[in-house]
């Protein structure tokens, strides 16, 4: 299955690279991810807990060789962490920090498909009512008559802000850090 | 293009640094034996390559500066200058400076700041002193060169340098670009006018994209002299047709330059017309004149006296010309031992062997459940293999660490000058290798170590005859392997340490109890305790001990230690012990719940079981009985909150870390395992504990235990009287 998603992402990216979503699901609820930072969508397994991590670092999986962090999407929203079933994947994405790049593996309940959304059909976050942090949402984009949820990736899986999360004054940060990311 | 440049850049800066750290070794080989002329000449080289590379790249603040100082240098090679400690001072000086020029305009394509610049005015005006005749000399020399050729009668009008250049085919192959060239040129004066030359073109289909077809002519308005001219084109030199008239040159040198060149005589002709180098006039004239002379002569007379005075004039780019053979020689013979290869190309080299490693480790577990003899003998010679080439790999990262002990001449001589003491720096071991990343991170923890020593350790040179020892101190850096870890030591003739002080001073901060006799080392390795020295303590102890605890932290990091010994009146030794390598090390596997740790197996001192009773009792208590020691624990089940029931046998891990024992209560013992270690990324970086992963063969990831900081993090917790459940679990944001 993941070959599978991973194949149609290239040739969608062969395609046209702009507009391009990845839509997946998370507590049954759909959200969708730009294409661009995707690198590819494996499987659940082999992953090793490290320990005195917030829940929502699930722990860390070797990616041929590199050991990449696993973040559970659900828990970093704020909500009860995923259940793994048979159908969770890990996406890797690549995400822009301050200084360099990183993977960082998603854990979401499934992988749907890959959506071209006109940039006429998003509209811009809103301030509020997604019970989704704002600056998490690049956009809400119109498929099929339905609101499809955009994440700003580099922000949902902002390095710097996990770390910080993961030292010992987390909490203080997070409610800090909340900005309204108006598009 | 651009990104060809930027490769070539990067070599020129790694080439500088190599230079300028060659031209300060040998400065400071001339304060022992001033009249090496063949020092001075490498020196002269260094600076030379380093301007003229720094030419082709347009880097002007450093043309500018290094001039200076290869004029001086050029001064003193013909003896117009004698060595003497201040001019090597400056020189030196200048050599910083240059590193600093590099650093900033060719690494960081910045200007220089403020206080650079004041200490380059200042550097100048130094320089000067040694200079200024020859500056003199030189505008002198081009006054009269006029005068000289104006004799010989029928000049053109124009004042402007004539430059003809035709690029050889190669010149981009060769990695150079005709315009920086002209880009370099432009720094000297003003182009009045250029003229592109494409009569060598070919055809579309004979062309060869890598190939350079043009010419240029250029008129040039400037006050520099000729060799300065030739000399920005002297990289080109090979391959390429250059000719510089001078300004008020005889028409008879342009028509000669005219009949020299590939492209027909009308059209050149033209063309100098058109940028206005002759008049229309002064072409005809020329060239009518030219065959008229000819031809009752029979021969070319006339030409040939310009040909030599031309060669006169060129003297000094051909000797420029003989230094640069002479030098490609030397750095030849250099190269032949050596491969520049780039550090990022190895690195991963070493991370590919790391998966090789781990690959292998893979093979062998599942040979071993295959049970197939042949399979598992296979796999054991591959094992083998496999782990040769890990050594060898890593052999490859492994630099002597002469390089490193070498730049501390410098050191020993500036502070042995600032303190006033005579000190003598013996090197010895310097060709022990040790891995690259750790030569970088040692150079700190080391220069500290070595600026101690010659403040507070060697006495002043009357206090040392007083003491009956030589007025000159002498401090030692000695290197060598021994089993798996380098070992550096820094050795002064000194006063030594003062045992009673240190003890007394131990005593008073309640580091070491009153009823207890510690080992003369355990004394001295009391100076690297936090905030062990006070005012008090430097002027009673020598001073030792400042900022010593940051050396011993450095050290520490790179998984080393540090030891002290000293003698009273004969001097001190600091040894440090380092690992060969941070990439890979040998680790000892263990399990938690469903996790795998690694424990660096250099910690481990024994396994022991958990007894029934002991385990009865960790309700209340967390050491247990260690034939007779009191051992306190860690259960790293409780420590890493792991979920799940406890195993049904449990093992404690004994490790010793910083003098202490401490264990680790762990489920299971698995082994040593080749541990290829892989940092864990920045979102754990506040974590502690835990130091970085590995990959197991089954391709699962394990954790490498961070042991000191376990046991700090335990000290801490139960200093702290805090429940062990301070979960960070429930750091979640809402």
């Amino acid at each position: 299955m993941g070959a599978l998603a991973k194949n149609e992402i290239y040739a969608a990216v062969l395609q046209q690279d702009k507009g391009q979503y990845l839509t997946f699901l998370i507590g049954g609820e759909m959200f969708a991810i730009s294409i661009l930072g995707i690198k590819e969508i494996i499987e659940y397994g082999n992953l090793t807990t490290v320990p005195m991590m917030p829940d929502f670092i699930r722990g860390v999986i070797n990616l041929r060789g590199a050991v990449v962090p696993v973040v559970d999407m659900s828990a970093r929203f704020g909500r009860t962490a995923s259940e793994v079933t048979r159908r969770s994947c890990i996406v890797i994405i690549e995400v822009e920090g301050d200084d360099e790049k990183q993977d960082v593996g998603v854990v979401v309940d499934s992988v749907s498909e890959v959506l071209e959304i006109p940039a006429a059909d998003i509209e811009p976050a809103p301030s509020f009512g997604a019970r989704i942090r704002a600056d998490f949402i690049s956009g809400m984009g119109k498929v099929d008559g339905q609101f499809v949820i955009i994440l700003n990736a580099d922000r949902v899986l902002s390095v710097d802000e996990m770390a910080m999360l993961s030292g010992a004054n987390g909490i203080e940060v997070s409610s800090e850090v909340l900005s309204i990311g108006q598009q | 293009m651009s990104l060809d440049l930027d490769q070539a850049l990067q070599t020129y800066i790694a080439e500088a640094r190599e230079l300028l750290q060659d031209m300060e070794d040998a400065l400071l080989r001339l304060e022992v034996d001033p009249n090496d002329a063949d020092t001075i000449g490498a020196i002269f080289r260094a600076a030379h390559t380093i301007k003229g590379s720094a030419g082709l790249f347009g880097l002007d603040p450093i043309v500018s500066f290094t001039h200076i100082v290869e004029d001086v240098l050029d001064r003193v090679r013909d003896g117009d200058v004698v060595i003497e400690a201040n001019l090597i001072a400056v020189l030196l000086e200048s050599g910083d400076h240059m590193l600093h020029l590099v650093n900033v305009v060719a690494a960081q394509g910045e200007q220089l700041d403020a206080e650079a610049i004041v200490r380059e005015n200042g550097l100048r005006v130094r320089l000067q002193a040694y200079q200024d005749n020859s500056g003199m000399g030189h505008a002198v020399q081009v006054e009269e060169e006029i005068p000289l050729q104006s004799s010989g009668g029928g000049l053109v009008e124009t004042d402007n340098w004539h430059i003809s250049l035709r690029f050889g085919q190669n010149v981009m192959r060769d990695g150079m670009d005709p315009l920086s060239f002209l880009r370099y040129l432009s720094t000297l004066g003003e182009i009045v006018s250029i003229t592109t030359m494409f009569d060598a073109l070919p055809l579309a289909d004979e062309m060869d994209a890598e190939s350079c077809y043009l010419g240029f002519e250029i008129d040039f308005k400037s006050e520099a002299d000729k060799a300065t001219i030739a000399g920005v084109f002297e990289f080109a030199r090979e391959g390429s047709l250059v000719h510089i008239l001078p300004p008020h040159s005889k028409l008879t040198e342009y028509i000669e330059l005219i009949c020299l060149l590939p492209e027909s005589e009308t059209r050149l002709g033209e063309i100098l017309v058109a940028t206005g180098a002759l008049t229309q006039q002064e072409l005809e004239s020329g060239l009518s004149e030219q065959q008229t002379s000819a031809r009752p002569d029979g021969s070319t007379t006339p030409l040939g006296e310009i040909l030599v005075e031309q060669r006169s004039v060129e003297h000094e780019v051909v000797q420029a010309a003989l230094d640069k053979q002479t030098q490609s020689k030397d750095s030849k013979n250099k190269e032949s031992r050596y491969i520049r290869v780039q550090a990022d190309k190895l690195d991963e080299l070493i991370n590919m062997v790391g998966e090789l490693v781990i690959a292998g480790a893979g093979v062998s577990l599942l040979a071993q459940r295959v049970s197939d003899n042949s399979l598992q003998e296979a796999a054991s010679v591959m094992s083998g293999l496999v782990e040769e080439i890990r050594d060898g790999a890593l052999r490859l990262r492994m630099v002597p660490i002469g390089e490193t002990f070498n730049r501390f001449q410098r050191v020993v001589r500036d502070v042995g000058r600032e303190l006033g003491k005579d000190i003598e720096l013996i090197i010895t071991g310097a060709d022990t290798e040790l891995d690259k990343t750790v030569v970088e991170k040692i150079g700190d923890p080391l220069m500290h170590l070595v600026r101690n020593a010659m403040d507070h350790g060697i006495e002043s040179a009357s206090i040392r005859q007083a003491r009956g020892k030589s007025a000159k101190g002498t401090l030692r850096l000695n290197a060598y392997h021994d089993s798996g870890s380098i070992v550096i030591e820094i050795v002064d003739d000194g006063g030594g340490l003062n045992r009673d002080r240190i003890l007394q001073k131990a005593r008073d901060r309640g580091l070491i109890a009153p009823n207890v006799t510690p080992s003369d080392q355990e004394i001295y390795n009391m100076i690297f305790e936090a905030g062990f020295s006070t005012a008090e303590a430097i002027t009673n102890l020598s001073g030792r001990g400042v900022g010593m605890d940051v050396v011993k932290r450095n050290i520490t990091a790179l998984r080393g230690a540090v030891d002290l010994d000293s003698t009273v009146g004969q001097g001190t030794t600091v040894s440090i012990r380092l690992p060969l390598t941070l990439a890979i090390i040998d680790g000892f596997l263990v399990g938690v719940g469903k996790s795998s740790y690694i424990v660096p197996l250099d910690m481990v001192q024994e396994c022991i079981e958990l007894t029934e009773t002991d385990r009865q009792l960790t309700r209340e208590r967390s050491y247990l009985n260690l034939r007779g020691e009191v051992l306190p624990f860690v259960m790293l089940r409780e420590h890493f909150e792991v979920e799940g029931a406890g195993a049904r046998r449990e093992n404690v891990v004994v490790v010793t870390c910083a003098g202490q024992k401490a264990g680790l209560v762990v489920d299971e013992l698995m082994g040593e395992f080749q541990t290829v270690i892989k940092p864990l990324g920045k979102i754990f970086s506040t974590l502690r504990g835990i130091s970085g992963s590995t990959i197991l063969g089954s391709g699962e990831v394990a954790l490498i235990l961070d042991v000191p900081s376990l046991v700090q993090q335990a000290v801490n917790r139960e200093s702290q009287h805090v429940s062990t459940r301070q979960a960070p679990h429930q750091l979640s944001c809402s």
